[in-house]
């Protein structure tokens, strides 16, 4: 190979991986696997278009400045016995090239504008929905003026054998939950978003919402889903051990869908504060909070009671010690630990389920049966 | 004053006790690429975690510690102390003073950060471990919630503040009073230049770090709330301070790698800096601006929409100056009379890298866009192609080029260009396809990722890998140069090179223009 072919292929590479960002970035359409998704909102498609418009002004630019480089480089070389211009300045180049960049930014600036001014107007929502981030789930809680509250967690349903590589990996890996969050299609939904502990932040990019969720603060923001469908997204702003296990799943669906699901969740949280009252067997206990406990403590406390996070359960002097004891830092949690006060997010059916649970489960043995009405009277004293 | 002329004295004193600039800054620059190693070492683990999808190697909380320890190093104790170890070494030699102006001070800001990075390395053997809320340690992760090790980690962020104050007024106060007679500020070379402003960037905003980290302390240990919203503060706060600090701290890191290109590219040309005086103004501008963009890293926050407008327009402003630098390097070049030794290699291939961490920046900066960019791999891109190949390829290209200089000795143009095709390639391999993950939605800072990522996270890797082991190549070269490269006497080691280092003996001799120099 001459030493000229030799530069060439050398100086091919810039151009070529250049091309090939472009190539790759423009194939992108509905959830690509290179570039931004348009997403299933008015908003989401105005963010898109931002996108690439900036996109092709920088590429347009680069093949601009990186053509005169090349050239430069391919016949203005010592080797070729050029002698060097002496030239050093232009006061009239540097203006031009202060001047046209600042009015394309202009130009660029109007539309990100209204896409912003659009993003931040929140009024007239239909629906609202409180989304409350936990060290490692999220909590949904619909805004509703009458009939039961509907509240629900939202946790990581891959099971733990995926993530350690003993099972195969299933098609939604990491992004899948044990309950979606529900929204009618067609609808300005409201999302006010805060956090329980550390900063969180909700992202789903098919929606173009990120908002950050904060401890003690409310963000508002707002999406208009124009089709139905399942559009799944994850926690965006580190908050600890399993910040990337904490996925999201937004289950767009018709109107009439949502009401009949609406009114079902309505029925089982009725149902659920009717349970309150009623005296549970063992083995009914038992189910429920091995079911609790999988969705709530297994991140920390192992699949098995052996540990992690949190200290065993398995043979714990909590759990085979005084029942009150127990209930204590289930409710109140420990404070300065990752172990948080359940008290508030699970119900006292759920509550005392999980407690039951450890205390029988991996060997404890204990025989103990705590009913609902154990757990609220623990509450209140 | 004629026994004054004297070596360096023997053995380990010379280095410990040791006032003279050129013994400092040849420390500093050690220092620096023992801590890039270790930094890199916690990348390689990163990216060994993230070859595949599923955790194989390290849990969770592990690789949180690895992401922070290598963000931390990597900018602390690699980047910083690297340039600054240059300004030691190149700006008495440039402005043709004998030494800095304060040197005993300059061993103190040395002295004192290796056994900072010392003690922040050892936390990871503590019980509950290193710090894990990433380099941006946001609060309340970093303080309620985290591990015993975060006390000491503020302690390091003070020590780590007060080197950088130290060696920042250390190249003030020898800029402004040590220049040799004629070498008026505008004759500066623009190295000194954009030093001149670092330095005055991190006298600025290292008090304002200090701060945040003490606001942490009395959080974790005095019971106040800063930033802790159940006592009536703010999380947020405490992001604006760190940006206040953090944004201007990426332009300290990019600012002197602006002045190492500005001092190769014309040798490499063979013809003057094109635009000298617009490139001082362009960099006091990045510089006045960078204090008024730092939301734009919390577009998400919820910040009420004027405040959101105010730093999109200010960020997307920065482009200008940034653009105004690359045209005029790229008008140095035009119609020079090019060669391609490797600092030209690794000086163009900053030009071309940095300009496309700077597209990329200017996305960013679109605030409605960066609602689907942030805190997304695509970030993660973008800060690696302007500090990875802006920063670290500038610092590689210094070193190339004025080795031969310090030593006397010739390093091997072979494995210097084989060194940089290999650093090219790895990384683009590495960081090019972040881009693509970043944007079809793959969140940063975590251990394992859905499965549509996988292809891109295992090139991702290979790259990682191959730029890895290129840094060994560099090492033995160097090393190599040291003892046995061939040996150089010319004063101006390369033909086109310009500027009062070039005038004095090479190897640059222990003491030098104890006599200034006249300046045409
Ligand atoms: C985020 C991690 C985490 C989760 C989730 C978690 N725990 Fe804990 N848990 C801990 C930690 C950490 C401790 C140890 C606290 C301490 O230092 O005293 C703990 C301790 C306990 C103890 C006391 C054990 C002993 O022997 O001291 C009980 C009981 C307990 N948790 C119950 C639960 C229940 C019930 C759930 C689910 C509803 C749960 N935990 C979920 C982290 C967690
Ligand atoms: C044209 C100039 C630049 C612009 C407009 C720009 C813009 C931005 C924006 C808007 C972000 C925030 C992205 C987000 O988190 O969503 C960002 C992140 C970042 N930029 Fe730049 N940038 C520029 C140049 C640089 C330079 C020169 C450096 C350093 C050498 C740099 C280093 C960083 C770093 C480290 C981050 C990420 C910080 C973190 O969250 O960990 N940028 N940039
Ligand atoms: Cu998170
Ligand atoms: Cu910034």
């Amino acid at each position: 190979m001459g030493s000229k072919a030799k530069w060439l292929c050398k100086l091919a590479l810039g151009p070529v991986l250049l091309l090939m960002s472009v190539v790759a970035m423009a194939v992108g359409g509905e959830a690509s696997e290179y570039n931004m998704p348009q997403g299933v909102t008015a908003v989401g498609q105005q963010v898109y278009d931002l996108h690439m418009i900036i996109l092709g002004i920088c590429v347009v630019i680069g093949v601009l400045v990186f053509g005169v480089m090349f050239y430069s480089i391919i016949y203005h070389r010592k080797s070729r016995g050029v002698t060097p211009a002496t030239f050093h300045e232009s006061t009239k180049v540097e203006i031009a090239w202060t001047v046209v960049p600042f009015f394309i930014l202009i130009i660029m600036a109007i539309p990100a504008t209204t896409t912003l001014l659009e993003i931040y107007d929140t009024d007239n929502a239909e629906l609202d929905v409180v989304v409350t981030a936990y060290q490692w789930k999220w909590k949904y809680e619909y805004l509703n003026e009458e009939g039961e509250n509907v509240s629900f967690f939202s946790n990581l349903a891959t099971p733990q054998a995926e993530i350690h590589n003993s099972e195969a990996k299933g098609e939604h890996y990491l992004l899948e939950v044990d309950e979606p969050l529900v929204l009618p299609v067609d609808t300005k939904v409201r999302f006010l978003v805060t956090a329980n502990d550390v900063l969180h932040s909700w992202w789903v990019p098919m929606l173009a919402v990120k908002r950050d969720a904060i401890p003690g603060f409310i963000n508002e923001s707002w999406t208009k889903a124009t089709e139905i469908g399942v559009y799944r997204g994850q926690c965006a702003e580190l908050c600890g051990r399993s910040h990337g296990f904490m996925p999201i799943v937004v289950n767009v669906v018709s109107k009439e869908d949502y009401a009949q699901w609406f009114t079902a969740k309505q029925a089982e949280a009725a149902e659920t504060k009717g349970l309150m009252a009623k005296t549970f067997t063992l083995d009914q206990t038992m189910e429920r909070g091995e079911i609790v406990y999988d969705s709530n403590c297994q991140v920390c406390h192992g699949a098995n009671g052996e540990g992690g996070v949190g200290n065993a359960i398995a043979g714990s002097a909590v759990a085979t010690g005084d029942i009150g004891h127990h209930l204590d830092i289930g409710i109140d949690g420990v404070s300065g630990t990752a172990m948080q006060a359940f008290g508030a997010q699970l119900n006292d059916v759920d509550m005392a389920a999980v407690i039951t649970y450890q205390r029988n489960a991996f060997g404890n043995n204990m025989g103990d049966i705590i009913q609902p009405i154990d757990v609220y009277n623990h509450k209140k004293d | 004053m004629g026994d004054h002329h004297h070596g360096p004295a023997k053995g380990l004193s010379r280095w410990l006790f040791t006032t003279n600039h050129k013994d400092i800054g040849t420390m500093y620059l050690w220092f620096s690429f023992s801590m890039f190693i270790l930094g890199g070492a916690f990348a390689m683990i990163i990216r060994a975690e993230l070859f595949q999808p599923g955790l194989q190697l390290v849990e969770p909380g592990f690789f949180n510690q690895m992401t922070t320890l290598h963000g931390l190093i990597m900018v602390f104790g690699a980047i910083m102390p690297s340039f600054v170890g240059l300004a030691n070494w190149l700006i008495p030699m440039m402005i043709g003073a004998p030494d800095m102006a304060l040197p005993r001070m300059n061993n103190w800001s040395f002295w004192i950060l290796p056994p900072t990075f010392l003690l922040l390395a050892s936390t990871l053997f503590m019980e509950g471990g290193a710090p894990a809320a990433g380099w941006t340690f946001y609060a309340p992760l970093s303080t309620t919630y985290a591990g015993p090790s975060v006390t000491y980690f503020i302690f390091c962020i003070h020590v780590l503040g007060l080197s950088s104050i130290m060696g920042s007024i250390n190249i003030i106060a020898t800029v402004m009073n040590m220049r040799a007679p004629g070498m008026t500020y505008m004759k500066m070379p623009l190295f000194v230049w954009t030093w001149l402003i670092t330095a005055f960037l991190l006298v600025a905003v290292m008090p304002v770090l200090a701060g945040a980290v003490t606001m942490m302390l009395m959080d974790v240990h005095f019971n106040t709330s800063f930033f802790s919203a159940a006592g009536g503060g703010d999380p947020v706060l405490f992001q604006h301070v760190f940006w206040f600090f953090g944004h201007p701290e990426v332009y300290i890191i990019i600012l002197p790698a602006f002045g190492v290109v500005s001092q190769i590219i014309p040798a490499f040309s063979r013809k003057p800096l094109f635009g000298y005086d617009s490139m001082v103004y362009a960099t006091a501008s990045i510089a006045f601006l960078s204090f008024i963009v730092w939301a734009h890293h919390m577009y998400t926050v919820g910040m009420p929409v004027a405040g959101e407008l105010f730093f999109m327009y200010a960020t997307m402003l920065i482009a200008v100056p940034t653009g105004v630098k690359v045209f005029n390097w790229i008008s140095t070049m035009w119609r020079g009379a090019l060669s391609f030794e490797t600092p030209m290699l690794f000086s163009i291939g900053f030009l071309i890298l940095f300009t496309i961490g700077g597209f990329t920046g200017l996305m960013l900066s679109i605030a409605p866009a960066d609602f689907q960019y942030h805190d997304s791999y695509f970030v993660v891109a973008h800060f690696h192609y302007v500090m990875v190949a802006g920063a670290v390829f500038s610092m590689t290209a210094a070193i190339y080029f004025w080795l031969p200089k310090w030593c006397g000795r010739m390093y091997n143009e072979t494995m210097g260009k084989t060194h940089f095709w290999i650093s090219f390639i790895g990384f683009n391999l590495t960081f090019f396809p972040q881009h693509f993950v970043g944007l079809a939605g793959m969140p940063r800072r975590i251990p394992d990722y859905a499965l549509q990522f996988a292809d891109f996270n295992m090139m991702s890797s290979i790259g990682a890998f191959i730029y890895g082991a290129s840094q060994i190549l560099f090492l033995y070269n160097v090393i190599a140069t040291i003892r046995s490269g061939d040996i150089v006497t010319d004063e101006k080691v390369w033909d086109g090179a310009e500027g009062l280092e070039w005038t004095l003996p090479t190897p640059a001799p222990y003491h030098t223009f104890e006599t200034p120099p006249a300046v045409k």
